[in-house]
């Protein structure tokens, strides 16, 4: 048990370096687009990382978090195409190209919209659950795709990407770097948050509801918390994904890219902390290199996949790690 | 704005309703009686709406592209039962979910591969091309008509087929006790595949029938399998009284929609604001109807387990 708790440590330290020194190594051999390939790792497994709250800890299969992942990157479009053209808000409110106002906007707006999903799909689990996700998300991107205001079909632009205090946010390695630090916070946050009496009791709720509610816990009270607080770590990552292609379009909200996160989740090892980050590794990689090879990348996807839920279940840590502990 | 329209226009969602129940009663027959989550079942439409094409392309004969859709679809159903889906009983709805959308992504990228990106075209057949006049006087185009029939028929046939034949009192059997009905010599493994290649084939028939009104192309199933999951989730899982209703409600309620909501926004806002604003709320409706559904119940109109 001991032993092998500090083998899932050194693979996590490991995959933390991982992600961390090989765009910095491509950055200083001059090779930009591995370090935007590494940033699109950060973000993608920053946005599983908000999913894997609800997933791996509380076992609500959303599939709807493409919701909150576009909301966020649709909060850094608008935001920063209203301070582009000088065009105010309703109410005094101004457009501005600061990232951590952006940030906050975003987190604002997805954690409102998580909040309202989750008092109605909350109320239903199981199957109930995985389709209400899907249909609210399909819900809004129906929604952006025939609202004409920002761009509609096409989607939004964002000129110049947004700035940091104190950082050009225009080299790639710098962008990068706040990806990677704001991953890391997140996921020191998940790991706190695993570990508390808030923790437990999600744990709790996926294993025995009846029980939890019993000992005068509420489960859906928890799991909306839960709810809330992973769609707005999702919808802080579609914030830094607009910036990272300077667009947002409504293909962020489609429901192939809620797949998606769930895919990097299992690809990594369910329920483990460093699950999305070494799923989001793996996924990119092979976008790339079989991307590479073929032009149907996707249908190999789709069969590696595949192989993975019938017979590698544990995914990529849990190969390296060892089987999860019982729970 | 006539009584003429809003007739055409029930017509129109009564006709996207037999289509949605065509869709939603596979989904929610594979649920009910082998508790499987099954997103590839878009892909069954599709596979249904290119063996139309094909096959009328290659005959000359929509008769036969409708005959091979069925074929297509529910031998493609019945292989991915054997190969894939069998092992998926077992498993948890998190695994049915991450297996059929691989699915998904195999059937979309193998397709775009064998036909290309560009769409297939079908035509409408001669025999239904015209245009019938309902009581009333009012014109109406005659195969539009006859999906809604066909649908009618279909479902009055599922209602047969499950409540008066051998088969269908295995698949109740199945619903209420699977170990029971294997205990009592029922061979559990053909009854499932059979299952799933019924829905599968009730699928491919959808992607047929709307063929023509539509273009066959890939990734055409998605959207249609979304509506379908609303359908079963309004009308109950497992219920095929459920998928039937809810199905009409939601063909209904989004064709008016997209064509009252625009016209009621006109009256207080300019037109070309209330077309905009009225089509993105209209592509709404139907989930926020799903939303009052299940604030009232939570297990949708009709649920199979009450």
């Amino acid at each position: 048990m001991r032993q092998h708790l500090r083998r899932e440590t050194l693979v996590n330290a490991g995959l933390a370096v991982l992600l961390l020194a090989a765009p910095a190594i491509a950055a200083m051999a001059g090779e930009p687009f591995y370090v935007t390939l590494a940033t699109r790792m950060a973000i993608l497994a920053l946005a599983a990382v908000g999913l894997n709250f609800v997933l791996g800890l509380g076992g609500l299969v959303s599939f709807g978090h493409a919701a909150f992942f576009g909301i966020g990157g649709y909060a850094a479009g608008i935001l920063a195409t209203h301070a582009f053209n000088q065009e105010p808000f309703p109410f005094g409110l101004s457009g501005t190209n600061q990232m951590l106002v952006i940030w906050l906007a975003a987190l604002i707006a997805s954690g409102i919209v998580a909040l309202l999903i989750g008092l109605v799909s909350l109320r239903t689990s199981g199957v109930y659950f995985i389709m209400i996700t899907l249909a609210f998300a399909q819900m809004i991107y129906y929604f952006a795709i025939s609202w004409p205001a920002y761009g509609g079909e096409d989607g939004l632009s964002i000129y110049v990407r947004n700035a940091f205090p104190g950082v050009n946010t225009l080299d790639p390695l710098s962008f990068f770097l706040i990806c990677y630090v704001l991953l890391m916070i997140v996921l020191a946050f998940f790991a706190t948050l695993r570990n508390s009496r808030f923790g437990a009791a999600l744990q709790a709720a996926r294993q025995n509801p009846v029980r939890l509610a019993s000992v005068g816990v509420e489960p859906f009270r928890i799991r909306l918390v839960a709810f809330v607080i992973s769609g707005m770590i999702t919808g802080l990552a579609g914030a830094l994904f607009a910036d990272l292609n300077r667009f947002v379009s409504p293909s962020m909200l489609s429901w192939h890219m809620s797949g998606e996160l769930i895919v990097l989740i299992i690809l990594g090892g369910t329920g483990r902390l460093f699950g999305p980050v070494a799923g989001a590794i793996l996924y990119i990689l092979f976008e790339y290199f079989l991307g590479g090879i073929t032009e149907r990348w996707q249908l190999f996807l789709g069969l590696i996949l595949l192989a993975v839920v019938l017979f590698a279940r544990g995914g990529l840590i849990g190969l390296l790690a060892g089987k999860v502990r019982h729970d | 704005m006539s009584t003429a329209l809003i007739i055409e226009q029930t017509l129109n969602g009564l006709q996207f309703g037999v289509m949605l129940f065509l869709m939603a009663a596979g989904l929610t027959l594979i649920f009910g009686v082998m508790g499987l989550i099954n997103l590839a079942h878009g892909s069954l439409y599709m596979v249904g709406a290119f063996a139309c094409a094909v096959a009328a392309a290659a005959t000359g004969s929509f008769w036969i592209g409708l005959a091979a859709s069925l074929a297509a679809a529910a031998a493609a159903g019945a292989l991915i039962e054997v190969t894939v889906i069998r092992k998926l009983y077992e498993r948890d709805h998190l695994d049915q979910v991450l297996a059929t959308f691989a699915l998904i992504l195999v059937f979309s990228e193998g397709t775009r591969w064998i036909f290309g990106s560009f769409p297939l075209y079908l035509n409408i057949p001669q025999l239904l091309g015209g245009v019938v006049t309902l009581p009333g006087g009012l014109p109406y185009p005659a195969y539009r008509l006859a999906i809604i029939l066909v649908g009618l028929a279909v479902a009055v046939g599922l209602y047969l087929l499950i409540s008066k034949t051998r088969l269908g009192m295995r698949i109740r059997a199945g619903e209420s006790d699977r170990e029971m009905i294997g205990a009592l010599g029922v061979d559990i493994r053909t009854l499932y595949t059979v299952v799933f290649a019924l829905g599968a084939a009730l699928a491919g028939l959808a992607g047929a029938l709307v063929g023509p009104l539509q273009s066959v192309q890939v990734g055409m199933g998605e959207p249609v399998l979304i509506l379908a999951f609303v359908v079963i989730v309004i009308g109950g899982i497992g219920s095929i009284k459920g998928a039937f209703i809810g199905a009409i409600l939601v063909g209904v309620i989004d064709t008016l929609g997209r064509f009252l909501l625009p016209l009621a926004l006109g009256v207080f806002l300019d037109p070309s604001q209330a077309a905009g604003v009225g089509a993105a709320l209209a592509s709404m409706l139907i989930y926020v109807f799903m939303a009052l559904v299940l604030a009232f119940r939570p297990t949708g109109l009709f649920a199979a387990g009450d």
